[in-house]
């Protein structure tokens, strides 16, 4: 019996929490076409969450890329169809490793500097000073933070698959010698838009996911140092989990 | 606009955190253009005071009405136009730490007017003079001390000349100088412009020599109040304690705790 209220008592937290973020996420929406006058902030933001993230998405891309194109050769040589190694390391990055892993790396980098930035925002009144001087904190600091995240996100996971078949090429063609021509052609004949769309709708919705994760958890630390640092650690673990669960639902709805 | 002699009134106010009541019955006017001082024991809500007066927390019984404005019905429209009228100097300054000391003051000019970025800049040096950072206007927060920190805090509390200006504790850990700077700057802030402040604060001296009138919190509710020379001679214990600064009297200084010998001798701890 109290097993089955403690469920239910989850179950209930659980939905309020959820309602709570889904709220967030309308004040966040409206406020947004007034922050987009402000270009400047939402440009700022777009460095901070996607410039700066760069070199760690790269290096992963190039990385994953590698091993995708050693694991690849490897199983695609035992059907003696190496050729279609572009192809399938191709399709791999761009549908699921591309905004997968680097939704997951954002959520790492980007995200948890936005969760503590916030936090600490909160944490040393700056948040409640600028509601003392008549501005909206969800407009001035959460809106330009959340739309830099949610525009970085689709161009970062963009430049982890190109780096990333750039990897899989450097390994298949220059390493295990697949024959380059028949690399790029067949993934030129056998990738289509939809695979495209497939990959840069999950990292719009990851986007969105990972930026809101992380401003809300922020927004609302508690504001002591235990508390800014639940909210970083928080706005990973949710986020990881949103996104895989996200993923499997975009995969089954693109089927 | 409401022009009577108060510009603040609050009546019967009562406040609960945690189910710990904070203020029970609580009563209190604010004269317009006045230096008004709130002063109590740490702990009797003084901060929590300024956060309903500007509406940060709701309170669960009562009214405060504020330059016309109940607070009960406030909505958050009409909150952000109250607040365009006050000003609010934060404990630890609250300066955002992503811009500059002159960033800072400019702020609430950049966000509510679209004034000319050469009177912008002569506004925000004009108020960054009157704090004594003119030449700090480039630095960033973090190059601050604690004290510099609250007077670009203060100087952005004025920079939109409101109506309403309220510090909280705005003389911790100021050097005699700068004390006696901001000291003289509320002084003259009141005179000149006719703005209405309110202090919180311990300091008893110093605020003895600016403000207008006290008012003296203690367990929810007003003690006393009146002019600072009225509450030095105020037949009445806990007053005659705060003022004079003695460690017995009805306020006590310690929290309640056990027996002291006894706990030094028991076995276990807690």
């Amino acid at each position: 019996m109290n097993l089955i209220r403690e469920l239910w008592q989850s179950l209930v937290e659980a939905l309020v929490g959820l309602g709570a973020i889904v709220r967030f996420l309308l004040r966040v929406i409206a406020q947004s076409p007034r922050a987009l006058l402000r270009l400047d902030l939402i440009a700022q933001q777009i460095y901070n969450s996607g410039a700066l993230s760069l070199v760690i998405i790269m290096l992963s891309g190039l990385f994953v890329g590698m091993v995708l194109g050693l694991q690849g050769f490897q199983l695609l040589q035992r059907f003696g169809s190496e050729e279609a190694l572009g192809t399938a390391a191709t399709i791999g990055l761009v549908k699921e490793l591309g905004p997968v892993v680097t939704a997951l790396l954002f959520a790492g980098r980007a995200g948890t500097a936005l969760a503590s930035e916030l936090g600490l925002m909160r944490a040393t009144d700056q948040l409640s000073a600028m509601e003392m001087m008549a501005v909206d904190p969800i407009r001035r600091v959460v809106v330009p933070r959340f739309l830099g995240g949610v525009i970085a996100m689709p161009l970062l996971a963009a430049i982890f698959s190109v780096i990333g078949i750039y990897g899989a090429q450097l390994v298949g063609v220059q390493l295990m010698g697949v024959d380059s021509g028949s690399f790029w052609s067949q993934m030129r004949a056998s990738v289509g838009l939809s695979d495209i769309n497939e990959g840069i709708v999950k990292s719009c919705i990851f986007g969105v996911a990972c930026s809101l994760i992380a401003v809300y958890e922020g927004y609302y630390a508690t504001p002591t140092a235990e508390g800014v640092g639940r909210a970083t650690t928080r706005t990973v673990v949710t986020s990881a989990v949103v996104v895989l669960f996200l993923d499997y639902l975009i995969t089954a709805a693109f089927l | 606009m409401n022009q009577s002699a108060s510009i603040i009134e609050i009546r019967n106010l009562s406040y609960e955190i945690g189910g710990r009541p904070v203020f029970a019955g609580l009563d209190m006017e604010v004269a317009r253009g006045r230096i008004t001082a709130v002063m109590g024991p740490s702990g009797t809500g003084k901060t929590t005071l300024l956060r309903l007066i500007t509406g940060q927390v709701a309170a669960d019984g009562g009214s405060i009405v504020v330059a016309g404005q109940d607070m009960r019905v406030v909505r958050r429209a009409g909150l952000y136009v109250l607040r365009r009228r006050m000003g609010m100097l934060f404990q630890n300054g609250a300066l955002l730490t992503d811009l500059s000391v002159f960033e800072n003051v400019a702020f609430p000019l950049r966000e509510h007017t679209d004034l000319p970025e050469r009177l912008i800049r002569q506004l925000v040096l004009t108020k960054l003079q009157a704090v004594g950072l003119r030449g700090a206007a480039e630095l960033m927060p973090t190059e601050l001390s604690g004290g510099m920190s609250r007077r670009v805090a203060l100087a952005r509390a004025i920079v939109m000349d409101p109506e309403i200006l309220i510090y909280d504790e705005p003389f911790v850990g100021l050097d005699p100088i700068s004390l006696g700077v901001i000291l003289r700057l509320i002084r003259r802030l009141s005179d000149a412009l006719g703005i209405t402040s309110i202090v919180v604060s311990h300091d008893v001296q110093e605020i003895s020599t600016v403000a207008d009138q006290v008012f003296l919190l203690s367990g929810g509710k007003v003690v006393a109040h009146g002019t600072p020379q009225q509450l030095h001679s105020y037949p009445s214990e806990i007053v005659r304690q705060f003022m004079g600064g003695l460690a017995d009297g009805p306020v006590p200084f310690h929290f309640p705790a056990p027996d002291y010998f006894g706990e030094l001798l028991a076995r276990e701890g807690p």
